[in-house]
């Protein structure tokens, strides 16, 4: 049998062809007679099309154009609701909308025709942030412009809120959109026709959600649709439901020209067009005693979902569900809804809302350890959840959760209390002002809910004739090492080399559907279907009589050859189903949220210029327990990364907004962190093998995003005395806030934070 | 637009080309479209994300800005000549496969060739060293950590 794969730091997969360039991207492929498509898209936020005017001076006959009277099935983007149009019939209700497409063979001339197209459109009432929705200053969707509501009850909030010698402590957090910003832009090739059916190459997550989605756009047998992944340059949720739509524009532009189509957006129209991380507003009001221990949690969570219903619920659920983060608190009452404004949707983007409410949880508890006169970790260390205690949806942790343990080790490694000492010493005579602040949290992995039971992912694995085995599942490789991953498993679980597993291109026409690419539910959910597939086959060798007990590679290889010529082809495959010991109530919205969470204490250290009004992260550690490490290098590599982004999230990336459009729709004007704004990240983990994983492991992809904001936030209310209770929190910001505070300092003084 | 046409004399990867396109024409395009050589990337089209990194005459480019009528007589080197051989890649490209530079892929060509433009003017850099000189090339996957320890691996393992 072969030596222990899971844990080692192997090559990435695929990581030769990345880095000699021979990794194919989808703008890197060149089809026979490809024409070139485009998008016409609205200038206006919400309106009644009126007229579509051909400018002079273009050669039309030679270009493909379809708008949606050419849509041969439904002409909605089928994701949970149907209330998206792939093209814009009659009204459009934001910017960028797609409203005609275009194709051609020079896509320098196809750009000029682009501009060429005018759309003449009678502007309506629009509704441009979530308080403008709330108050129903205009009505854009549905009876109320409210996508979805949850309610997450537990104990009585009420009475709590009431008792004597209490302290109620109340803040409104916000948070802003924030761009996912993939290297790769959004990109798809397209062959279609009546008799051939509809292929889609394409950079993706979800090659599932796209074909679901060309089904009823075309209107044809799942069998005529086939969906390709191909080689994808990062997608963090922005190419989960998006994908849908440039499939189904690029198809219909094969199937209208009987040629193959490629539409790749440009750097613009990616971000000015696709989905973003919804803007959220959280209000919180909690009683703690004055020992300290939280008595109630009241929480009105709100995000904005942009002009149509997308991903908005289930972005909401999550969000909501860790809304209260790991405290055992006995009476807690969420409150969430998402509501419509006329910009284009907000989607999927790493964290999937959990980043918003965590935001506004740590950041408040601070400011509530501050009102019982607490340190911060003391607030938290008195109300940390335990293994048999619940958390908001009433799910009982059945695991050790040793906060307390991250907690420590966290502050050990960044020398918390003594920096917090001397940073209070020396900022009063510095310029530069030094802060430490930590934020402590949950993840859970996998679909929220009963979401896992209904999508019965099913993972397959095949021996091939010449000894190797493939591993078919449509999880995508998108950067985070699905392919490497998922081989460490089944090589272990097979007990041979990890160069002996391959893994299947994702191909609808080949690959079963191992569900989505999001929600880290790859490792953790698919993973181990990874593993119970090939445990499988290894007993379908055994039975076959081909293998025995104890064997060496070469014995397993021999078999598995011995199997193909006897039997032909060698596949096995395992299906999800719900372990009896996850139970979720969606009518009430209680019971086990996630089969489980990674849990998590991160530590920032921050220095804010009060010259020049900039705020720099200078050291971060994230210490976590993810329950397995499958392989370190990668999981540490998510972990970076995602502390990357939240560093964005809370000081460099800000959506300029102008009637639902953003403005800042460049990498020139938004900023992304670089080589040279990251500090040093060092990344722990601790280990607690979980029974839902494959060899223990728990998802870790979304994680590292939760943290980062709050405790940066934390850790500049640290530095300044300042109480900030937004991100992105921009250099004016703290113009703004350290000049007002300087004037009160000469007008005699006010407490501040 | 045959009349717009240059013809453009250039090495590309070691190899001596004659190029017929607008002298306008982005390299980038010509090195994709004309060449194939597509594992240069376009990120954004406006020298912001260093995803089509070259070196011309070994200096670190973003080949969308450059029109090809700049690289008559010069010598271009992307991603596909960094390599000495399909079995022999360079110390940087080994390091990033062992030490997690990259992941999705996308800017790993042009980081790359940052760090072999960084190293052949800096064989023994510091951190800090390695951090700006890859302040040109954004990556939104790694958070970069892994990209400065691949560059530094590569530097002990060619000392």
């Amino acid at each position: 049998m072969g030596k222990q794969i899971v844990g080692r730091a192997v090559p990435r997969k695929e990581g030769r062809d990345k880095v000699t360039g021979r990794a194919l991207y989808i703008d890197d492929l060149e089809f026979e007679g490809m024409l070139y498509g485009a998008t016409v898209r609205s200038p206006v936020a919400r309106g009644r099309i009126e007229e579509i005017v051909f400018g002079e001076g273009i050669p039309w006959d030679e270009f493909t154009i379809v708008t949606a009277a050419d849509i041969p099935g439904a002409n909605s983007v089928a994701l949970i609701l149907l209330d998206q149009p792939y093209l814009a019939d009659g009204v459009v209700n934001h910017p960028e909308e797609p409203v005609l497409l275009l194709a051609h063979t020079d896509k320098y001339l196809l750009e000029e025709a682009r501009r060429c197209v005018e759309l003449r459109i009678e502007p309506l009432p629009a509704v441009f942030n979530l308080d403008d929705s709330l108050a129903k200053k205009e009505i854009i969707w549905g009876a109320d412009n409210v996508f979805k509501t949850y309610l997450v009850e537990k104990g009585d909030v009420d009475e709590a809120l009431n008792e004597d010698d209490i302290i109620i402590v109340e803040g409104e957090y916000r948070t802003g959109a924030q761009e996912q910003l993939y290297i790769e832009t959004n990109g798809v090739v397209a062959v279609a026709s009546a008799q051939e059916g509809v292929t889609v190459w394409g950079s993706m997550q979800c090659p599932y959600y796209v074909h679901k989605a060309l089904i009823k756009l075309f209107d044809l047998p799942e069998e005529r649709i086939r969906v390709i992944q191909t080689e994808t340059g990062g997608g963090f949720g922005g190419k989960e439901e998006y994908p849908s739509m440039l499939a189904g524009h690029a198809a219909l532009l094969a199937w209208k020209s009987g040629r193959p189509v490629k539409l790749v957006y440009d750097r613009a129209e990616d971000m000015s067009a696709t989905t973003k991380r919804h803007p959220s507003l959280t209000r919180h009001r909690t009683a703690v005693t004055r020992e300290g221990r939280l008595r109630a949690m009241e929480i009105d969570f709100t995000v904005d979902g942009g002009a149509y219903a997308t991903l908005s619920s289930v972005v909401l659920s999550r969000g909501t569900i860790h809304a209260a983060g790991p405290y055992n608190c006995p009476n807690v009452r969420i409150r969430s809804q998402a509501v419509a404004t006329n910009a284009p949707p907000h989607g999927a983007f790493r964290g999937f809302g959990a980043p918003q409410s965590v935001f506004a949880l740590e950041r408040h508890l601070d400011c509530v350890a501050r009102a019982v006169g607490l340190a911060p970790e003391e607030l938290r260390r008195r109300n940390f959840i335990h293994e048999g205690e619940t958390t908001a949806t009433g799910q009982v942790i059945r695991e050790r959760v040793d906060l307390e343990g991250l907690l420590e080790r966290a502050f050990e490694l960044t020398d918390f209390r003594g920096k917090r000492e001397r940073f209070a010493r020396e900022n009063a005579t510095s310029r530069i002002k030094r802060g430490i602040g930590f934020a402590s949290f949950m993840h859970g992995a996998g679909f929220t809910g009963s979401g896992e039971k209904y999508l019965e992912s099913v993972v397959g694995i095949e021996a091939t004739e010449e000894g190797r085995v493939r591993v078919l599942s449509a999880s995508t490789e998108i950067g985070q090492g699905t392919n490497t991953i998922f081989a460490q498993i089944a090589a272990d679980a097979l007990g041979i080399d990890y160069e002996l597993v391959e893994m299947a291109q994702p191909d609808t026409a080949n690959v079963p559907n191992s569900g989505p690419t999001v929600a880290s539910r790859t490792c953790m959910i698919v993973g181990k279907l990874v593993e119970s597939a090939a445990v499988g086959l290894r007993q379908t060798l055994a039975g076959a009589g081909l293998l025995k007990e104890q064997y060496s590679q070469e014995e397993f290889r021999s078999a598995c050859r011995s199997y193909v010529e006897r039997f032909g082809a060698l596949r096995t495959f395992s299906q999800y189903k719900q372990p009896a010991d996850i139970n979720w109530d969606d009518e009430r919205y209680r019971g086990d949220a996630y089969g489980a969470y990674a849990w998590a204490v991160y530590v920032a250290e921050v220095s804010v210029d009060t010259l020049t009004y900039e705020a720099h992260v200078e050291d971060f550690v994230a210490v976590q327990e993810v329950g397995k490490v499958i392989h370190p290098v990668l999981a540490a590599g998510q972990i970076e990364g995602g502390v990357a982004q939240g560093i964005g999230f809370a000081l460099y990336e800000k959506v300029v907004w102008q009637d639902g459009r953003m403005l800042n729709n460049q990498m020139t004007n938004y900023i992304i962190p670089t080589s040279a704004d990251i500090p040093p990240v060092r990344v722990y983990f601790f280990e607690n093998p979980s029974t839902h994983g494959p060899f223990g492991a728990k998802g870790i992809g979304e994680l590292p995003m939760d943290g980062p904001a709050p405790a940066i936030l934390n850790a500049i209310e640290n530095a300044t005395g300042i109480s900030f209770r937004h991100v992105p929190l921009m250099p004016e910001d703290l113009f703004d806030a350290l000049a007002e505070a300087d004037t009160e300092v000469l007008a005699g003084g006010v407490e501040r934070g | 637009m045959v009349e717009q046409e240059a013809q453009v004399r250039c090495r590309v990867n070691g190899a001596d080309v004659t190029l017929k396109a607008h002298p306008l024409a982005r390299l980038l395009d010509v090195l994709r479209g004309r060449l194939r050589l597509t594992g240069t990337k376009e990120g954004c089209g406006e020298g912001e994300c260093g995803a089509c990194s070259v070196l011309i005459d070994g200096v670190l480019v973003n080949s969308c800005l450059v029109p090809l009528a700049q690289v008559e007589g010069a010598e271009v080197t992307t991603i596909e000549g960094v390599a000495a051989s399909d079995e022999q890649l360079d110390a940087v490209q080994v390091a990033f496969v062992e030490h997690g530079g990259a992941q999705c892929g996308i800017c790993t060509p042009g980081m790359i060739l940052a760090a072999v433009s960084l190293l052949r003017s800096n064989p023994q850099p510091d951190e800090r060293a390695v951090r700006e000189a890859l302040a040109g090339n954004l990556c939104r996957c790694t958070g970069y950590m892994k990209i400065f320890e691949s560059v530094l691996a590569a530097v002990k393992k060619e000392a």
